[in-house]
């Protein structure tokens, strides 16, 4: 008997993998339905659907890239702190001090090329018509996940707190004083006035909602930090569940039903 | 990039000799490729002789021989470099690609098209100016958009020509002869394993290579110029050249969104559905095409490449002079038709007298042309459509077409603003 055949053949290899070998067309199809993970996808699928000059892959490539995310943000929350004080200086320490240190290299260059793999999905997507009946929907949450990466994206670019960092997002952000009736800068907003007083200035307009401050500064910070590590890779990991059931649900990744 | 001397420095040299080495491979698998494969002794020739030249760059370079780029070149390519040639210049480029893309995506052109760029490319490296931008860390990302994007959008287009062909004779196209089913175990799932670990190989050997940037500390005081929003946004901050912050930076980012989620709602049409083709869906994906690839990417690229200090423009060679002086003489369209039309005062007007004739513009561009193009040229469209998809349709690519408009009247007339009504921040 080989190693192999000994070691599937122990009661604790039988405990987690319930079935043989995935060698023969049962254990192949079973093997799919027994793992949480590979239940993912469905047993079988179009050979259009598996050709990657077709494909791209890049929607597979975008999920990697936010599970590369996940993990290599979890593990820089170790060295970082979000205030004045310390976050330029943890940035720095990552840098100088920590062993083989290219984890915020991983993150960062994760990050953008995530950006330009969902772009290259959604490309593929339109390109091949996948969005047509029955795939609207969930079109629309692709859209929104759109959305949700470039926010991770721009809330994390403040996060190092240096002169790259805040001069990005106050650019971006001064967008927002611009908002039509909501920015105080914005049209519209004069007309919202009760008695002679504004009811949006700076101090209460969109852009003081997103900055928490007339100005890009610590509760900035914080705001972002907590945008950025908590509220939207809930939101997307949420919706990113009903865009992959819904590729299931809606027939597979593309062709008419 | 250059040391004390005037001359390229080693590392940039090394990088170009090895730059070019590997562009030597590329060709030398592509002959190898048309001489196993295609068995055409003329190409295999053309690009053994191209592997050859490319050989010959590789070889210098890596000996220090320090060939810097033709300097009239660079002049010429500066002067004419402008954001009106560089877009006019991209909407021709885009409109020849559409027009003739079965010559275009013929692999021998679109070979000699990278090759082209890549031996430019590689030559345009000596240019400090050039290179110092391009090798920014955060600006890498970009490159790589340009490439993918570029080889994709080949991909796309010579598979829509290949099946447009099919469809022509009358054969199904090529995805429809793949309905067969295969087992996800083990036909997908290894896919997946193997994009993955390429994918971590890249990441890793990226990461290692090129390190994150970190500038100074943040300081409220100092202010960068050029102050750029992240690469990915820098197409609207351009946008920013031709309108107030609350259409580049809100309404239109809005728009392109709303746009985006409601695109499978007005795209009636049913066929195209799961494999590429350009001839059964001309509309859907030239209109696409031209807001990713024009009004997007070649935007992102102008905001991130050419803009530099003060949003201004400067060539791919030229440096980046802070002191660069460009005349501002932008005239509102109340000026144009007070002051000029009837050499009277605007001052003492009331604004809504004072930009009466802006606001009708606004008002037929929105509310009369509708109407008028589903009487007329787009009669087809509003009778399959209805009244609502129809007016979300053209509403939406009356606001994307507003970019190119809005840039067209600032280059011909000047134009500031259609409509300037400071008083509530009303400017478009």
């Amino acid at each position: 008997m080989s190693i192999g055949d000994y070691i599937r053949n122990t009661q604790v290899w039988k405990s987690v993998f319930r079935h043989p070998a995935p060698r023969d067309r049962r254990n192949r199809v079973v093997v799919m339905l027994t793992n949480v993970f590979l239940h993912l996808h469905p047993v079988s699928v179009r050979k259009s659907g598996i050709e990657l000059s077709y494909t791209w892959c890049m929607g597979g490539i975008t999920f990697f890239l936010f599970l590369v995310e996940t993990v290599t943000g979890v593990l820089l929350m170790f060295y970082y702190r979000p205030t004045l004080e310390h976050a330029y200086n943890d940035i720095l320490s990552l840098r100088d001090v920590t062993t083989l240190g290219i984890l915020r290299e991983l993150h960062r260059w994760g990050a953008h090329a995530m950006v330009i793999t969902i772009w290259l999905h959604m490309y593929r997507v339109f390109l091949t018509g996948s969005y047509k009946p029955p795939r609207e929907f969930n079109w629309g949450i692709g859209v929104i996940l759109l959305v949700l990466t470039l926010l991770l994206s721009f809330t994390g670019y403040l996060l190092p707190w240096d002169q790259l960092a805040i001069w990005a997002i106050t650019v971006g952000s001064n967008m927002a004083r611009a908002t039509p009736i909501m920015g105080h800068e914005g049209p519209g907003a004069k007309a919202l006035v009760i008695g002679g007083v504004d009811l949006i200035h700076s101090g209460s307009d969109a852009r003081f909602l997103l900055l928490g401050g007339r100005f890009v500064g610590e509760t900035t910070l914080l705001r972002f930090y907590v945008l950025h590590c908590v509220a939207l890779p809930l939101a997307a990991a949420l919706l990113i569940a009903v865009h992959f059931w819904r590729v299931r649900k809606d027939g597979g990744i593309s062709g008419a039903l | 990039m250059y040391d004390s001397h005037g001359h390229l420095s080693n590392s940039l040299q090394t990088g170009i000799g090895l730059f070019y080495f590997l562009v030597t491979l590329m060709n030398v698998g592509f002959a190898a490729y048309q001489h196993f494969e295609r068995k055409d002794k003329l190409q295999t020739m053309i690009w053994s002789f191209v592997a050859g030249v490319f050989f010959l760059h590789s070889a210098a370079y890596l000996a220090r021989m320090g060939w810097p780029i033709f300097p009239p070149l660079e002049h010429a390519v500066n002067f004419v470099m402008n954001p009106v040639s560089y877009f006019v210049l991209a909407v021709i480029g885009f409109s020849k690609l559409i027009f003739f893309r079965r010559i275009a995506t013929e692999p021998v052109v679109a070979w000699s098209i990278l090759m082209g760029t890549l031996w430019f490319g590689g030559l345009a490296m000596t240019n400090g100016n050039f290179s110092a931008i391009i090798t920014k860390p955060d600006n890498v990302p970009i490159v790589m958009l340009i490439f993918s994007v570029g080889f994709l959008t080949w991909l796309a287009l010579r598979k829509m020509v290949i099946n447009d062909a099919r469809l022509d004779r009358g054969e199904p196209p090529h995805e429809k002869t793949l309905e067969e089913k295969v087992l996800v175990w083990p036909d997908l799932v290894y896919t997946e394993l193997i994009a993955m670990v390429i994918c971590t190989l890249i990441l890793i050997v990226w990461a290692i290579v090129l390190k994150a940037p970190l500038e100074q500390p943040a300081s409220s005081a100092r202010i960068p110029n050029p102050s750029k929003a992240p690469w990915y946004f820098l197409g609207l901050q351009e946008m920013l050249v031709y309108f107030d912050p609350w259409m580049a930076g809100v309404v239109l980012p809005t728009f392109i969104v709303k746009g985006l989620m409601a695109l499978p709602y007005i795209d009636f049409n049913q066929k195209g559905n799961g494999y590429y083709t350009f001839k059964e869906r001309k509309f859907a994906i030239t209109t696409f095409l031209f807001g990713f690839i024009v009004l997007w990417c070649v935007l992102i690229v102008l905001g991130t490449f050419l803009r530099g200090p003060n949003w201004n423009f400067f060539g791919p060679f030229e440096a980046w002079d802070p002191h660069k002086n460009v005349p501002l003489n932008n005239v509102n369209l109340s000026d144009y038709f007070w002051l000029m039309g009837f050499g009277s005062s605007i001052e003492s007007k009331h604004w809504l007298i004072r930009e009466l004739p802006g606001l009708f513009f606004v008002f037929v561009y929105l509310a009369v042309i509708p109407p008028v193009l589903a009487k007329t040229v787009m009669r087809g469209f509003f009778i399959r459509m209805g009244f609502v998809r129809f007016m979300i349709l053209v509403t939406l690519i009356q606001f994307m077409a507003s970019l190119p408009i809005k840039m067209v009247l600032r280059w011909v007339l000047n134009l500031k603003y259609i409509v300037f009504i400071p008083e509530y921040f009303f400017n478009i």
